[in-house]
């Protein structure tokens, strides 16, 4: 998938003397080695992340700069080593746990849930708990039911917890420096499709504030919010509308934790309809949480109801057309939009 | 004990004796209160298992660290903490350890390296490790004890948090508590391997079954396993035997426990070794030591004063502090 993102207005201009295009994972990568570089209490955890460097390359070459204490490869024990974070967290570290697919975060759930999201708040504020839990979710690669799904509802739904799922190199790269020196506990979902796809990032140094959503394609017709994924394909859908004359106006949150609803509802304000594009199934999703804060704060707006395109209420499957068919497609987008704008009253 | 001959100063004797009748106390009396409805929700007392607490923390520096069960009002007391606090903190009171927000299972005390009590069996012992683990990637020498249980060990993160552990060499000390019930299963219903301590030997730690009921015995192993963490030589696992005096929580009666064994373990309950050490090893006069009974049960009072007159936390307050999670 090729990035087609405009890029954010603060990148045009840091890059405009230094113009430098790096894939999503080396900018992932650059955010960590720079944490690790500037702060000693910022360390790594997770399988096969120090002699392979990651599955997909992102802490390469950490554990030759920063040794076997600060990048540490573990057993397959999900559980323990994620609370193994919470715990060093505690105590005045700052780790980075990896969890591989997004699904294996199903084995971890007690110690992000019931402990690293209530430490504080069970404490009452005698702690902070600064950790990153780094994963990586969404479909594409043929991995079946196991390996594909995009479960941030899940991790939406606890209270205590932050919530990253950037889209862009430039974006992973300042929402990952902020998340290591956040001292909330953050989950960062990463994207398997995302990982090889190429926009350009500074190279002077820059935090991106969580709660800040980007409005990556400015437009007066209809507002389209996508995250993760979801938003080249999103822009894709923009781009091929423009040309029939349609003006969208695509809008990534980039944490759905904290949420930044002004200015989705400023944008649908303005554009007056709104599709909301999730590749989780579509049940319990974020979408349909955003749709009812902007049915609350917009709904006198609205010239059609909201449409929000998700994916099958259905483990996804092996086959890559069966599996197309569970996933919003371009395509999809396009339909939703038309008919948003066809119901206009 | 393997005939070490260990000296213990009076007034090492008379701290853990002090420490074993006020969590005795504590206990007691905050079950009076559980009674009157000045407690609510669940209220797991330590009573017949105080030894361990007391013996291990008696071992620590102030820099090392514990993670507590639900079980976890002994540890807290082992450890330092101010009763009036806790006191507060169980009546759900501002002034308590958490401003009312934890309550029994979830008092902590970090300025005394309490990383606290926790609701879910098994949880703290990742925790613990990565307290631990911490101190191994900066280099310092903490020490941290998870506290669990037969019932802890039977959950996935005992054998997962005492392997990582040893394969990275954390100074990490796990102490079971084996109080021969999980609520009210036995660990003889649960497993085929009864002696809780062979788990470590499996993983190549250094491990040990020992008497939770005897307060010195508890102190030497202890002991022993802190300096083997400092010198970089943990983990270490302890299996400390003991029973539970009475069910699970204050409104459980525990009738499936039997009564006999019940009176076996009274015979040697650790609050009367504790005073029998302090008399004869300790050479306290029986004068003293009731003198020392007296001013625990004084300062008990004073701490359910504090916290029946404290004010109740205000709502306001919470609502505008629980924003930073909206």
């Amino acid at each position: 998938m090729s990035e087609t993102a405009r890029e954010h207005p603060a990148v045009q201009k840091a890059s405009s003397g230094n113009p430098r295009s790096i894939m999503y994972r080396e900018a992932l990568r650059e955010a960590l080695l720079e944490e690790m570089r500037r702060d000693a209490s910022v360390f790594l955890l997770g399988e096969g992340i120090a002699r392979r460097g990651g599955s997909y390359k992102v802490t390469e070459g950490l554990l030759n700069e920063f040794g076997p204490k600060r990048v540490i490869d573990t057993p397959l024990a999900e559980a323990t080593f994620t609370g193994a974070g919470v715990g060093a967290a505690l105590t005045g570290m700052r780790p980075v746990v990896e969890i591989l697919f997004i699904d294996f975060s199903m084995l971890i759930l007690d110690q992000i849930a019931n402990q690293a999201a209530k430490l504080q708040f069970m404490t009452n504020k005698q702690c902070s708990v600064p950790m990153v839990l780094r994963t990586q979710g969404g479909a594409g690669n043929g991995l079946a039911a196991q390996h594909s799904q995009s479960l941030e509802a899940i991790f939406y739904h606890i209270p205590g917890l932050h919530l990253a799922m950037p889209a862009t190199p430039y974006d992973a790269k300042g929402l990952m420096k902020s998340a290591i020196r956040s001292d909330f506990p953050v989950v960062f979902i990463e994207h398997k499709l995302l990982y090889m796809t190429e926009g350009e990032v500074p190279e002077e140094e820059y935090l991106i504030p969580f709660g800040e959503a980007s409005i990556k394609r400015p437009g007066n017709d209809l507002t389209l919010v996508a995250w993760s994924n979801m938003l080249p394909r999103s822009l894709k859908a923009a781009e091929s509308l423009a040309e029939e004359g349609i003006d969208i106006e695509v809008v990534d949150p980039r944490t759905l934790v904290p949420l930044d609803k002004k200015t989705i509802v400023d944008s649908v304000r303005k554009t007056q309809h709104l599709v909301i594009v999730q590749e989780a199934v579509r049940r319990g999703g974020v979408a349909s949480d955003i749709a009812s804060y902007v049915h609350e704060e917009a709904f006198d707006y609205l010239d059609a109801p909201i449409e929000i395109v998700a994916g099958l209420n259905t483990p996804i499957p092996y086959n890559l057309s069966l599996e197309k068919a569970c996933i919003p497609q371009e395509v999809d987008i396009i339909e939703a939009v038309r008919r948003a704008l066809a119901r206009t009253v | 004990m393997a005939g070490r001959k260990r000296k213990y100063p009076q007034k090492l004797l008379v701290e853990l004796y002090r420490n074993l009748y006020m969590i005795r106390v504590f206990e007691t009396r905050c079950i009076k209160l559980y009674r009157q409805g000045l407690i609510r929700g669940y209220f797991h007392p330590y009573l017949g298992e105080e030894a361990i607490a007391v013996g291990v923390c008696a071992a620590l520096r102030p820099k090392d660290r514990i993670a507590s069960t639900h079980r976890g009002h002994g540890h807290c007391i082992a450890r330092g903490a101010d009763i009036k606090l806790m006191a507060a903190e169980i009546m759900g009171r501002e002034t308590g350890y958490c401003g009312g927000r934890g309550g029994s299972m979830h008092i902590a005390d970090m300025s005394l390296g309490n990383l606290g009590a926790n609701g879910i069996v098994g949880a703290n012992m990742p925790l613990a490790l990565g307290s631990a683990l911490g101190s191994w990637v900066r280099g310092t020498n903490e020490v941290t004890v998870a506290f669990t249980s037969d019932g802890g060990v039977m959950n996935g993160t005992f054998c997962e948090t005492l392997n990582l552990a040893g394969a990275l060499g954390v100074p990490l000390i796990v102490v079971i508590e084996n109080n021969q019930y999980a609520v009210s299963t036995t660990v003889e219903e649960t497993t085929r391997e009864t002696e809780l301590y062979k788990r470590g030997i499996g993983l190549g730690v250094e491990s040990h079954r020992i008497d939770g009921n005897n307060v010195l015995e508890v102190y030497d192993y202890a002991k022993d396993a802190h300096k083997k963490c400092v010198q970089g030589k943990g983990p270490v696992l302890l299996e400390a035997v003991t029973y539970r005096h009475g069910g699970h929580h204050v409104n459980d009666p525990g009738l499936y426990m039997p009564k006999d064994r019940l009176e076996d373990y009274k015979k040697k309950d650790p609050c009367l070794l504790g005073r029998k050490f302090l008399a004869e090893i300790g050479a306290v006069t029986a004068q003293k030591i009731d003198e020392i009974e007296r001013k625990v049960e004084q300062q008990m009072e004073e701490a359910v004063e504090y916290a029946v007159n404290s004010p109740q936390p205000s709502v306001e307050e919470f609502l505008d502090d629980v924003r930073c999670y909206s």
